[in-house]
């Protein structure tokens, strides 16, 4: 088996009674990588995420974490894991310390390295401040931190991360951010968002899940590369009427957009920027303005989760 | 790995107020039942003097201050064990031992240890009140130890089922009265065939009075003893299972 690879799952799927959550997912892993997890509300990120952690049992499929099968050999392999789950699983009634503390224990740090673990991965989550301070205390994005010290404190080859960012404000969700970021130098992380933007900056790898399925598994710069280069996006004086525009060979469809831009999809092999000058001078639309057109990563989110997207790139 | 937890179960108890509180009343009010039976013991002693083989300090002091802890601690026992599980189950921090490289036998027994060494505070107090009565008298030590170890498997009894109740649910309420429910249904079983001969009873034979009240007269008997042991382990493996199931089930 390819040692780079740290996590591996094979057609897991997971039925709550008839209502499948998550249906045969599969996906690779591999060391030193920042995997986004999207979907909309309800897509089954936090199942697969359960599953991934050891929380859940899949009720088919398989998992590999660092080599270990999460199901024969579960101690192995949640050894390997940390998790954050959507709720940070902290004791309001415990100070920082004391909890750290005791998730050290339960990760089986030997007690003579546990201070020095902990201290490491307060450090490392800007807690060393309010070690000895109560959890129930906390701000929300403190409380967050606590979690994630939790989860990184055995420093373990792969993070989960299940929603950081939810309920932070801004500040606090770059804070965040950057500490996923950081974190990326020395583990692989997972980490599952409904936000866009947040996956774009902080992962190198998307993996869009909707409904239970995986509609898109790329990384960052092939998907943004698909992005390019399909439309373009175009402002006359006189705007012509748009049947005129989708007959024009290649153009799939045009739409109006704000300002009176067109927005043109076309197929990738045939691009009709000549034929829409040429067409603009002699019908005196009076072309002002052309730029290539990129769909933003929502876009393609929205057209992927609705499967608009996958019917055109089929029919292409 | 059990111990850990366990210890961290301990501290976490007396972290809120109802530990303390819990000792506080079942010590005053088992201090004044206490009392109570030694007022009777030195009304009676005049008469007693003059029996022969009649009970003794323990007999009438012990005893009954042991059959008394049993019932008062039957109430108080769920209030300890409801949040075990369910707290954490509805506070959604289970899942920090769930991802923890630890098995659910662990976890179980940990929690369960925890409980035990509270348990077992709770028990030395009561018996620091018969031992007081050394500073005067004498006490008869077997019949004291045996009663000693009769409540330590009770309460250990009680504990397992209200650790069970507590995997359950989410609510710690549930969770308190529905462990009470059992231990008073366990407690009461012999009741309808109680007119009857009880050796033929299977109800009775699985009555928790039945097998609690032989240590009270010093009888330390290996069925009662067994009885305990069964009554306890039954109630962990379905703890352990239970949350196994938590994993597997929806």
């Amino acid at each position: 088996m390819d040692t780079d690879v740290l996590v591996e799952v094979k057609g897991i799927s997971r039925y709550y009674g008839d209502t499948a959550a998550v249906k045969n997912i599969s996906f690779i892993m591999r060391k030193g990588e920042v995997l986004g997890f999207l979907g909309p509300n309800g897509a089954g990120k936090t199942t697969t995420m359960q599953l991934i952690s050891g929380n859940l049992a899949p009720s088919s499929g398989s998992i590999t974490i660092a080599s270990h099968d999460l199901l024969e050999d579960p101690r192995a392999a949640k050894a390997a894991i940390g998790y954050l789950p959507e709720q940070p699983p902290v004791y309001r009634d415990l100070c920082v310390d004391e909890y750290l503390d005791y998730a050290a224990v339960l990760n089986r740090i030997p007690r003579n390295r546990q201070r020095e673990a902990r201290d490491a991965a307060k450090e490392k989550c800007g807690l060393t401040q309010v070690g000895s301070r109560l959890i129930g205390n906390l701000s929300k994005g403190y409380q967050q931190r606590v979690g994630i010290a939790q989860a990184i404190i055995h420093m373990p080859p792969v993070v989960i991360l299940d929603e950081p960012t939810v309920g932070l404000d801004p500040i606090q969700i770059r804070e965040i951010r950057d500490l996923i970021q950081e974190l990326g130098k020395d583990h692989s992380v997972i980490l599952s968002s409904h936000i866009l933007p947040e996956i774009q900056v902080t992962c190198n790898r998307v993996q869009i899940v909707d409904k239970g399925e995986l509609v898109f598994n790329d990384t960052i710069d092939g998907l943004q590369k698909q992005l390019k280069g399909t439309s373009i996006k175009v402002a006359f004086r006189n705007t012509p009427d748009i049947p005129l525009i989708e007959n024009i060979e290649g153009v799939i469809s045009a739409s109006k957009e704000a300002d009176n831009f067109l927005k043109i999809f076309y197929q990738s092999d045939k691009n009709p920027t000549d034929e829409l000058v040429k067409m603009s001078v002699d019908k005196g639309w009076g072309l002002t303005e052309l730029q290539p057109g990129r769909i933003s990563l929502e876009e393609i989110f929205v057209e992927l989760t609705t499967h608009e997207f996958i019917a055109r790139e089929t029919d292409a | 790995m059990i111990f850990s937890i366990g210890w961290r179960e301990f501290k976490t108890l007396f972290l809120s107020p109802l530990a303390w509180a819990i000792l506080a009343v079942v010590q005053l009010i088992l201090g004044y039942m206490f009392l109570g039976h030694i007022e009777q013991y030195l009304i009676w002693q005049s008469r007693l003097l003059g029996m022969e083989g009649a009970p003794g300090l323990t007999e009438i002091v012990a005893a009954p201050l042991f059959g008394n802890a049993a019932i008062i601690l039957l109430l108080v026992v769920p209030l300890i064990t409801m949040r075990l599980v369910s707290e954490e189950r509805r506070n959604r921090t289970l899942s920090l031992l769930f991802s923890a490289p630890i098995s659910m036998t662990e976890i179980i027994l940990g929690k369960y240890l925890g409980i035990l060494l509270f348990l077992f505070i709770v028990l030395l107090m009561i018996t620091l009140m018969p031992l007081s009565l050394l500073v005067g008298g004498k006490l008869d030590f077997g019949l004291l130890s045996s009663g000693f170890i009769g409540l330590g498997l009770l309460l250990a009894g009680f504990a397992a089922v209200g650790l069970f109740m507590s995997t359950l649910t989410q609510h710690p309420t549930v969770a308190a009265i529905s462990s009470f429910g059992i231990l008073l249904l366990f407690w009461i079983l012999d009741i309808s065939g109680g007119q009857g001969n009880n050796d033929d009873n299977m109800l009775a034979s699985l009555s928790l009075l039945n097998h609690y009240e032989p240590f009270l007269r010093g009888i330390f008997d290996s069925t009662d003893a067994i009885y305990h042991l069964l009554f306890i382990t039954t109630f962990l493996v379905l703890s352990i299972r239970r949350l196994d199931a938590d994993r597997l089930g929806g």
